[in-house]
């Protein structure tokens, strides 16, 4: 029975390998043959042949055409990899990014210090609640898997997501915000099979990796809407993003979704772990602008370095998101900011989720500057870095740095040969 | 309907556990999926260190025994002599001792509002590559060097866990504190943006 099977696969292979060369051949011989025997007008290939591979069938890959990819950031700073092979910051490609989910593999990636990323046996690796709790909880992948799901698009933005303008494209100026579906369990959900104790006001989320990063999180946050992940665009979570599980604390900076999570620490107070230390600001003002993400948007397309071919129809794309909920509206200038035009939606906006918006332009190939601005379902408004300055009293300048997280508008300078370039420079 | 189901499960025991006169079942978990981890399960993975140190381990250290292990260790290598001129954050202040802390380098061991943090985050993180291998008086000492090299301590002081958290760091209470977070409200009050 066996070596029937192998006899006949056998002959498969063998027909297989006689019908390739045969189309090789064909091929050889084409220009002859049309020559002699005109092919019905349309019926040719007009390109070659992708002949399949194990690779290919098994995990598909994107066309050899398309070669986007992420890049270090910022521009300049630490390679990633590193010559020891740590990874550090690298930057979501968004001038070539259509939708809003980013693909998994471009998926930003940042690290608490250059590290290298945990190779978790995901059989092997546990999830621990202790502290301010009834019940301390120990849970193995397989365990949180059984607990009722929540599926959900969010964002994860990295503080470090700053424009200036010295950036050349929208990779560099924004591409530390990525958006994808996740799934995993409310931590609201673990936190009451654990009974939450009337004193628990804070949360420590600890990772596995080498420096085993940890912040320290809201208790109201954790009881809202903090998701134990696993998967992620569905599949389960890449190394790069924390496999086998992180937690999602939708809106908050990225430094908080901690990787690799092994242990959440319930407590009565804030815990200044190493992460918030890097948080540290004189005034309380400007940390309370560091922790949640703020109204923010900025247009993909046409967006620097890009080319306009010329005058005529353009669809301007974008993606805005906030920390504050759902986007609300967006509105596009295409004169500089003097007159504002309400954006469309290509997608329902979701809580802490990029919306890709669109407006509709023809292009008079006159010198202009096209920005977005958005608000979001709480009221907040997404600033001019000028109203920001205003807002603190202080005086305006070229470098004006933004307090806190940078979620001023980003505006793209359209030469009148159709070059897009940074209209911060 | 899942409501009712969920209804019923918490109930049975509910009305089991009165039953037996026991209490233990009125606090039983919706689920009952995974295990309670021992005491001392949970003492082993808890390296979190809050700003009163109640986590801190058995030990001490002084400076002199710390800037001993930084050789041993090999924390010269990346830090260089003395907290200065290595690859890595140096870790000794080049500013006099009248300038202001915001205004000196970001230290961990000058700027941070507790020394615990110095303590946990040399045992959690260091060395690169050979994390978690420090011993409780390694770390002890480690710490009391740093901060005896930014003139935070005397070189004499005994670190452990009842005189670490008591360290008065030079940073005072003059940093922002975190806010009261609250859910859907504007990140700053009064702040449009």
């Amino acid at each position: 029975m066996d070596s029937e099977r192998k006899n006949s696969r056998r002959e498969l292979l063998k027909a297989g390998a006689a019908l390739a060369g045969g189309i090789t051949l064909g091929t050889g011989g084409k220009a002859q043959a049309q020559h002699d025997h005109p092919m019905t007008p349309g019926s040719e290939n007009a390109s070659p042949m992708i002949h399949g591979s194990k690779e290919q069938i098994e995990y598909g890959q994107r066309s050899k055409y398309v070669t986007s990819v992420r890049v270090q950031h910022p521009i300049g700073g630490r390679p990633s990899p590193d010559v020891f092979g740590k990874v550090f910051h690298v930057a979501t490609p968004l001038q070539d990014s259509v939708g809003v989910i980013t693909p998994s593999s471009l998926h930003y990636i940042a690290t608490t210090r250059g590290s290298f990323l945990p190779d978790i046996d995901p059989k092997q690796h546990t999830l621990t609640i202790h502290g301010l709790v009834d019940r301390p909880l120990t849970l193995t992948m397989d365990e949180l898997k059984r607990f009722p799901s929540v599926t959900r698009l969010h964002f994860i933005e990295c503080a470090g997501n700053r424009h200036n303008g010295k950036q050349k494209n929208v990779q560099d100026t924004h591409g530390m915000t990525s958006c994808s579906e996740w799934t995993g369990v409310l931590l609201s959900t673990l936190l009451k099979e654990c009974g939450l104790k009337g004193s628990a006001k804070w949360f420590v989320a600890e990772g596995a990796e080498e420096v085993k990063g940890a912040s320290s999180i809201p208790i109201e946050k954790a009881m809202d809407d903090c998701i134990i992940a696993y998967g992620m665009n569905g599949e389960p979570l890449r190394p790069q993003q924390g496999f086998p599980v992180r937690i999602m604390v939708p809106g908050f900076e990225g430094i908080y979704h901690t990787k690799f999570l092994r242990r959440i620490k319930i407590v009565d107070r804030f815990y200044m772990n190493y992460n918030e230390f890097g948080h540290l600001r004189p005034e309380d003002k400007e940390l309370a602008l560091g922790e949640q993400i703020g109204p923010k948007s900025v247009i993909t397309y046409p967006s620097g370095t890009q080319q306009l071919p010329g005058p005529g129809f353009y669809e301007i794309s974008g993606l805005a998101w906030s920390g504050g909920g759902a986007i609300r509206t967006v509105e596009i200038s295409t004169d500089g900011g003097k007159k504002w035009n309400r954006a469309e939606f290509k997608n329902t906006p979701q809580r802490m989720a990029h919306v890709r918006f669109a407006y509709q332009w023809k292009w008079d190939g006159t010198e202009t500057q096209i920005m977005s601005r958005c608000t979001d379902e709480i009221g907040q408004r997404q600033p001019t870095r000028e109203q920001i300055a205003n807002w603190w009293k202080v005086p305006f300048e070229r470098d004006y740095r933004v307090p806190g997280l940078d979620n001023s508008v980003m505006p793209w300078k359209i030469a009148r040969d159709g070059s897009v370039t940074n209209g911060l420079a | 309907m899942g409501s009712l189901n969920l209804l019923r499960v918490v109930t049975i025991p509910l009305l089991l556990g009165s039953l037996l006169g026991s209490t233990a079942f009125a606090q039983s978990p919706t689920y009952g999926v995974g295990r309670t981890p021992t005491a001392e399960q949970i003492r082993r993975m808890d390296i979190s260190i809050g700003p009163t140190g109640e986590e801190l381990p058995p030990g001490r250290g002084t400076a002199k025994e710390g800037a001993q292990v930084y050789v041993q260790k090999a924390c010269i290598g990346c830090h260089g002599a003395a907290g200065i001129g290595g690859l890595a954050p140096i870790l000794q202040s080049k500013q006099g001792a009248d300038v202001p802390v915001w205004k000196k380098e970001r230290i961990l061991p000058l700027r941070a509002p507790h020394a615990t943090i110095v303590w946990d985050f040399i045992n959690r993180g260091m060395p690169v590559g050979l994390e978690g291998t420090l011993t409780p008086d390694e770390v002890y000492s480690l710490t009391a060097y740093l901060l005896f090299l930014n003139k935070v301590i005397p070189e004499d002081l005994v670190l452990d866990k009842q005189s670490l958290p008591k360290v008065r760091m030079p940073i005072g209470d003059e940093f922002g504190k975190p806010h009261h977070f609250k859910l859907n409200a504007p990140r700053l009050e009064g702040y449009p943006y």
